[in-house]
C-alpha cells in the first residue's frame, strides 16, 4: 500500500495515544469499528466547563489509515467546542491524509468515533 | 551484514539460485534454436537440453521422464490437470472433490467446471490444517471422477497425508490430482510409490526461474486428459507452445540442486524455524496456525492478537513478510485460509507468515525476533482491544457497532 507522508507519519508518531478515566465527569468515550472488520477506534475527549474540548487521546486497532485517521481527529478537536467538532467530515479526514479509495472506510470510522464520543459525553450532561 | 528489508517470505516466490542462473544464459544467446526444429543443429543441441532437464524434474519426484509435460507454471499445470481430467472423464461422472484450504488456482478451476455442469465438494479441514480422511472418505460418491489436494499449503505449510488420499483414490478408481507447487525440495516426494496420477510443479518456489512448470502424467496406470492449448502438438499434444529452452533449463538445475541439497538445506532450514519460533513464543498472546509436526520446515505463521496485520506489515518493514490481513489483499476478507481453520476474523487479521529458506541467516532471523518484539510492543500500547484485555474484558462478549 503506497501511504502519503502524512499517513505514514501520523502512523510513526502517533499523536495523543493514550486514555482518560472513563468515569471522568468531563470524558466522552467513543468505540467504534469491530476486531471481525479489522479496526477497532478508541476516541476520548476531555470537555471543559466552557464546552471547549481541552484534550483528547486515542487508541486504535487498525491499518495504518485508521491509526493516521484517529491520531489526526484527535489533533482537530482539541480547542473546538463540542458542536464544531461534530462539523468534522470524512471527506476532509480523507483529503487531508491523501487516503487511497480502500481506505475511505478509515476516515468514516474516524468520523464515527468522534459522533460517538461526543454522544456519550452529552449523555454524561443530560438531565 | 544485513541487507533490508531481510527477504522472509519464501514461500511467495525464491530467488534464481546463482548456479541456476549461470545454466540459463548460453540458452538465450548462443544456444538459441527452437527444440522442435529437427533439420539442424540448433534444434538438436536446444531439444538434448530439455530432455536432460526434462530428467532432472523427473528424478526429483522420483518419475519417469516421459511423465513429465512442460507448462508455464503450477497455475497452469493444475488448470490442465484439473479441466483436462475432468473433460476427459465427464462422461463417467461429474462429481469433483477439492479443499478449502487450496490455491486460487485450484480453487477458481474448480469454479469453472461447476459452471460448466460439474458438482463439486469443497472439503473442510481439521483445526491444525490437515484433512479428516474420514470425511473424505464420506465425501466420495460413486460419480466421483477427480480428487485434487495440494501436498503442502502455501499459507501454513501444512503437509496433507497424500499417500492415504491416493490409496483411497487409487481403490476407487478416480483420478487424483496433487498440487505440489510447494512441496519440491521440501519433501521427500516418490511418485513410484505415492498413488498420484497427476502432479503440479512450479520452478520459482524451488529457486527456478518465473514462468516455467510442469505437470506429472502418469503413465501406469495411464491418467487421461484433455488437452487445454492446442496449438503444434508439443509436448506429445497435451501442451502445444514453443518450449522455452531457457526456462526448462533453469527448472531442470534448480531441480537438480533441490534433490542433491534437499536433505542438509531442510536441516538448516528446521533450525532456522525453531530459533525464530522461540525467540516468538515468549511474545504474549501468540498462536501458531497449523500444525507444528505435519508441516514443511520453512514456514510460521503466527497470529499476534490484539494487533491488526497491515499495520502489523508497516511496523515491521525491515523484513519481507506476508500477512493474512484483509488490508494486505484486494479483497476485503481475511485469509480463508485461517479461516477454514477456523481461526476467528480477529486472529486471521493479526497473522504474519515467516518462511524461511535458502539464503536466510541466523542473523536475520535474530534480528527479525528482536524487530517484532519491538513492535508488537508498541502496536499493542495502541490498541483499544489489548487494553480491555488487560482491564479482564472477554471481547467476546462485546457488542461491536459493525461497519
Amino acid at each position: 500500500m503506497a501511504y502519503s507522508e502524512k499517513v505514514l507519519d501520523h502512523y510513526e508518531n502517533p499523536r495523543n495515544v493514550g486514555a482518560f478515566s472513563k468515569e471522568d465527569e468531563g470524558v466522552g468515550t467513543g468505540m467504534v469499528g469491530a476486531p471481525a472488520c479489522g479496526d477497532v477506534m478508541k476516541l476520548q475527549i476531555k470537555v471543559g466547563k466552557d464546552g471547549v474540548i481541552e484534550d483528547a487521546k486515542f487508541k486504535t486497532y487498525g491499518c495504518g489509515s485508521a491509526i493516521a485517521s484517529s491520531s489526526l481527529v484527535t489533533e482537530w478537536v482539541k480547542g473546538k467546542t463540542v458542536e464544531q467538532a461534530l462539523e468534522i467530515k470524512n471527506t476532509q479526514i480523507a483529503e487531508e491524509l491523501a487516503l487511497p479509495p480502500v481506505k475511505i472506510h478509515c476516515s468514516i470510522l474516524a468520523e464515527d468515533a468522534i459522533k460517538a464520543a461526543v454522544a456519550d459525553y452529552k449523555k454524561k450532561h443530560e438531565g | 551484514m544485513l541487507k533490508f528489508p531481510i527477504y522472509l517470505d519464501y514461500s511467495a516466490t525464491t530467488p534464481v539460485d546463482p548456479r541456476v542462473a549461470q545454466a540459463m544464459i548460453p540458452w538465450l544467446t548462443e544456444h538459441f534454436g527452437n527444440p522442435a526444429s529437427r533439420s539442424h543443429a540448433y534444434g538438436w543441441e536446444a531439444e538434448k537440453a530439455v530432455e536432460d532437464a526434462r530428467e532432472q524434474v523427473a528424478a526429483l519426484v522420483n518419475a519417469d521422464p516421459k511423465e513429465i509435460v512442460w507448462t508455464s507454471g503450477a497455475t497452469e499445470s493444475n488448470n490442465l490437470a484439473i479441466k483436462g481430467a475432468a473433460q476427459f472423464y465427464k462422461g463417467k461422472g461429474k462429481h469433483i472433490i477439492t479443499v478449502k484450504t487450496e490455491h486460487k488456482a485450484v480453487l477458481d478451476t474448480f469454479r469453472e467446471l461447476e459452471r460448466q455442469g460439474f458438482e463439486a465438494t469443497y472439503l473442510d479441514v481439521q483445526e491444525n490444517g490437515l484433512i479428516d480422511l474420514a470425511a473424505f472418505r464420506d465425501a466420495l460418491r460413486p460419480d466421483t471422477v477427480l480428487v485434487s489436494v495440494m501436498f503442502v499449503n502455501n499459507e501454513v505449510g501444512v503437509i496433507q497425508p497424500i499417500a492415504e488420499i491416493g490409496e483411497i483414490c487409487r481403490e476407487k478408481g478416480i483420478t487424483f490430482h496433487v498440487d505440489a507447487a510447494q512441496a519440491t525440495g521440501k519433501v521427500d516426494i516418490d511418485l513410484q510409490k505415492l498413488k498420484v496420477d497427476l502432479m503440479s510443479f512450479s520452478a520459482h518456489k524451488t529457486y527456478g526461474p518465473k514462468g516455467i512448470g510442469a505437470l506429472y502424467v502418469r503413465r501406469k496406470p495411464r491418467a487421461r486428459l484433455e488437452a487445454q492449448m492446442h496449438g503444434g502438438g508439443h509436448e506429445r499434444g497435451l501442451r502445444s507452445g514453443t518450449l522455452a529452452t531457457h526456462q526448462i533449463v533453469g527448472m531442470g538445475e534448480a531441480f537438480r540442486i533441490a534433490r542433491e541439497e534437499m536433505k542438509v538445506e531442510n536441516e538448516r532450514v528446521r533450525m532456522l524455524r525453531d530459533r525464530l519460533l522461540k525467540g516468538l513464543q515468549d511474545i504474549d498472546a501468540t498462536y501458531v496456525n497449523g500444525d507444528l509436526e505435519q508441516r514443511v520446515p520453512h514456514n510460521l505463521n503466527i497470529s499476534f492478537a490484539y494487533v491488526e496485520g497491515e499495520s502489523m506489515i508497516m511496523a515491521v518493514k525491515d523484513i519481507a513478510v506476508s500477512s493474512g490481513s484483509a488490508c494486505t489483499s484486494a479483497s476485503l476478507e481475511p485469509s480463508y485460509v485461517l479461516r477454514a481453520l477456523g481461526r476467528n476474523d480477529e486472529l486471521a487479521h493479526s497473522s504474519i507468515r515467516f518462511s524461511i529458506g535458502r539464503f536466510t541467516t541466523e542473523e536475520e532471523i535474530d534480528y527479525t525476533i528482536d524487530l517484532m518484539h519491538k513492535k508488537i510492543g508498541k502496536l499493542r500500547e495502541l490498541s483499544p482491544l489489548w487494553e480491555m484485555v488487560q482491564e479482564g474484558v472477554d471481547l467476546n462478549t462485546v457488542q461491536w457497532a459493525a461497519h
